[in-house]
């Protein structure tokens, strides 16, 4: 009965997405009708195949193929983001590599660039870590059955539709939303999903209380949810077309999309992020978190202070005043619970510091955690007024994303990574230590590297176009800020390069745990899947 | 409904906010916690494997 309906539907669905392709009004919705009738039509030919076998034996336990895909996909996207990061870098110093040709401009592959890193390598991140945490703090199996299945692999379909979208120049033209129409909608579907598999598992747990990482994540998800709905409100031009128009026009577009914009990455790459932090520091410590009473004030305080920051990305625009205010106001207030997360996480190693001589890992979830504090203090330094009349719309801006993305999201994903694998594929150790070592140090360097260039190179351009001379004239024109800026510019590129190398050593040392390759003791083997 | 909205969010609105705030901040300083959140500061070490 239940196959026949899916039998019904999927074959529904690749007529539909067929007559979609046919009548489609632009080669983006063409193709991505093509894609959706091919996954379509190999689930009809899954089911169609699976009619008569025998029901599988309920399975119980942990849930963990679906943690095990994540951690894949998160090292596959990180890959795949940072060579694209690492290419529009030296795109920017010789913008002849882009070789003519209008998909691998900048202007395209950046946000292939940006949704690589934040939504593909992090997203991939959080929802893995969060299915192992919420199921390791609940005692409790992955409520929904097949549903968390569905939200890994219908999230991966959002990343393809969303990445070859830009390529072909389907966007929606707002920064870190800029997939259409359509595939906005299949995210919330997808999403939706995830918070109901996260609030049933822990609606289901064995233990009384909801550990506090766990609180982080769900914030993480139902803000999401919210910022999602309300930046995307826009009408398609056609159902059979790409293009879509925004509901909002002016400057309330400019602050709907910044409060959707700060407050990604005040929940998305913030609060999802200390979801891990809370868990993930403490086990690889060995010792509980420093303060649960200071976690707990923690998270209230971020719930409370994060959501009025969002203005601070359009001081001196049409923007109201008092808007402008309250964003900088609310911005330095930021700073305080920023830094009490800071000091709960860095003093869970009170009484064992010694372990970071021994332990790379832990030192890279320490060095982490330094510069989620560094970056949430310059956050606030650059929001105040004065200062952002100098940073903004410099390279400064792209150094001090990069220290929180590179420095804080990398390295506390890497840190959780390398504890995971081993004991999702159980494994006594990870293949090398020593291959940790490298690949710490070289994204540490290449952050230095990194966010050093961008302070010389941002602060050097905001001073140029303010420069007057005698006479009240500007001294310098654009092009003279983007020539002086080269040798910069090839620094920045470099630093990515280091930071592109610490992964791939980071990709090879988790293979080689996951296939059980320089084990010592004889481990129960499981099959990577 | 603009003015009515704008009106609430910057009297009772904003005040009671601050006050869930700031009451959330007196609750966790409550006395007689210390062992319920050293208790549950270490879940993450139980529950390792799954049982029944």
């Amino acid at each position: 009965m239940l196959n026949g309906i899916k039998v019904i539907v999927y074959g529904l669905l690749v007529l539909g997405a067929a007559m979609a392709a046919n009548f489609g009004r632009d080669l983006a919705f063409q193709v991505h009708a093509i894609l959706v009738a091919s996954v379509a039509g190999y689930l009809l030919i899954k089911t169609i195949s699976a009619i008569g076998d025998k029901p599988k034996p309920k399975e119980t336990g942990y849930m963990d193929d679906v943690v095990r895909w994540g951690v894949i996909a998160t090292v596959f996207w990180g890959l795949a983001g940072f060579s694209v990061g690492a290419w529009i870098a030296f795109e920017l110093a010789f913008p002849n590599i882009n070789f003519g040709l209008s998909y691998i401009t900048f202007g395209r592959l950046r946000p292939v660039h940006t949704s690589a890193v934040i939504f593909a390598f992090g997203g991939n991140a959080l929802i893995a870590t969060s299915f192992y945490v919420v199921q390791r703090t609940t005692a409790a199996r992955l409520f929904g059955g097949n549903l968390a299945k569905f939200v890994f692999w219908g999230y991966q379909l959002f990343i393809v539709l969303a990445a070859t979208g830009y390529l072909m120049g389907a966007t929606q033209s707002k920064e870190y939303a800029e997939p259409e129409w359509y595939v906005d909608i299949w995210l919330t579907i997808v999403w939706v999903a995830y918070l109901v598999v996260f609030l049933g598992t822990i609606y289901k747990r064995k233990e009384p209380h909801i550990y506090v990482a766990n609180w982080f994540y769900l914030a993480f998800i139902v803000t999401i949810a919210m910022l999602h709905l309300v930046n995307n409100m826009a009408v398609p031009v056609s159902f059979l077309g790409s293009k879509s128009v925004q509901l909002f026009s002016g400057v309330q577009d400019a602050m709907t999309q910044w409060w959707y914009g700060h407050n990604a990455v005040g929940f998305f790459l913030t609060a999802g992020f200390l979801g891990m932090m809370y868990y993930f520091v403490p086990k690889q410590a060995n010792r509980p978190i420093y303060s649960y009473k200071l976690s707990i004030i923690h998270f209230w305080a971020l719930i409370f202070l994060y959501i009025w920051a969002g203005p601070h990305h359009l001081h001196y625009t049409a923007l109201p005043d008092w808007a402008q205010t309250l964003g900088m106001v609310m911005s330095i207030i930021l700073w305080m619970p920023s830094w009490g997360g800071m000091i709960n996480g860095l003093m869970t190693l009170s009484g064992a510091w010694d372990k970071l001589r021994t332990d790379p890992v832990l030192r890279m979830m320490v060095v982490s955690i330094g510069f989620y504090g560094m970056s949430t203090f310059e956050g606030p330094m650059m929001a105040i007024k004065a200062v952002n009349s100098l940073s903004h719309y410099t390279d400064w801006t792209i150094g001090h994303v990069h220290s929180g993305a590179l420095g804080w999201n990398g390295m506390i994903t890497f840190g959780a990574l390398y504890f995971l694998v081993p004991v999702l594929w159980k494994r006594e150790s990870l293949y090398s230590l020593k291959m940790v070592s490298w690949h710490f140090w070289l994204a540490t360097i290449g952050i230095v590297l990194y966010a050093s260039s961008m302070w010389v190179t941002g602060i050097m351009e905001g001073l140029m176009w303010r420069e007057v001379d005698a006479q009240g004239f500007l001294v310098n024109s654009f092009a003279d800020t983007v020539s002086a800026k080269f040798p910069m510019y090839v620094v920045r590129g470099t630093g990515g390069l280091l930071y592109l190398t610490g992964a791939i050593i980071m990709a090879w040392n988790l293979w080689k745990t996951a296939i059980g390759a320089g084990q010592t003791a004889q481990a129960t083997a499981v099959p990577a899947e | 409904m603009y003015t009515f909205l704008r009106l609430l969010a910057d009297s009772w609105g904003m005040l009671s906010i601050l006050l869930i705030f700031l009451g959330i901040i007196v609750w966790a300083f409550r006395p007689g916690t210390k062992e319920l959140y050293e208790d549950i500061s270490n879940i993450p070490f139980r529950n390792e494997e799954f049982k029944e």
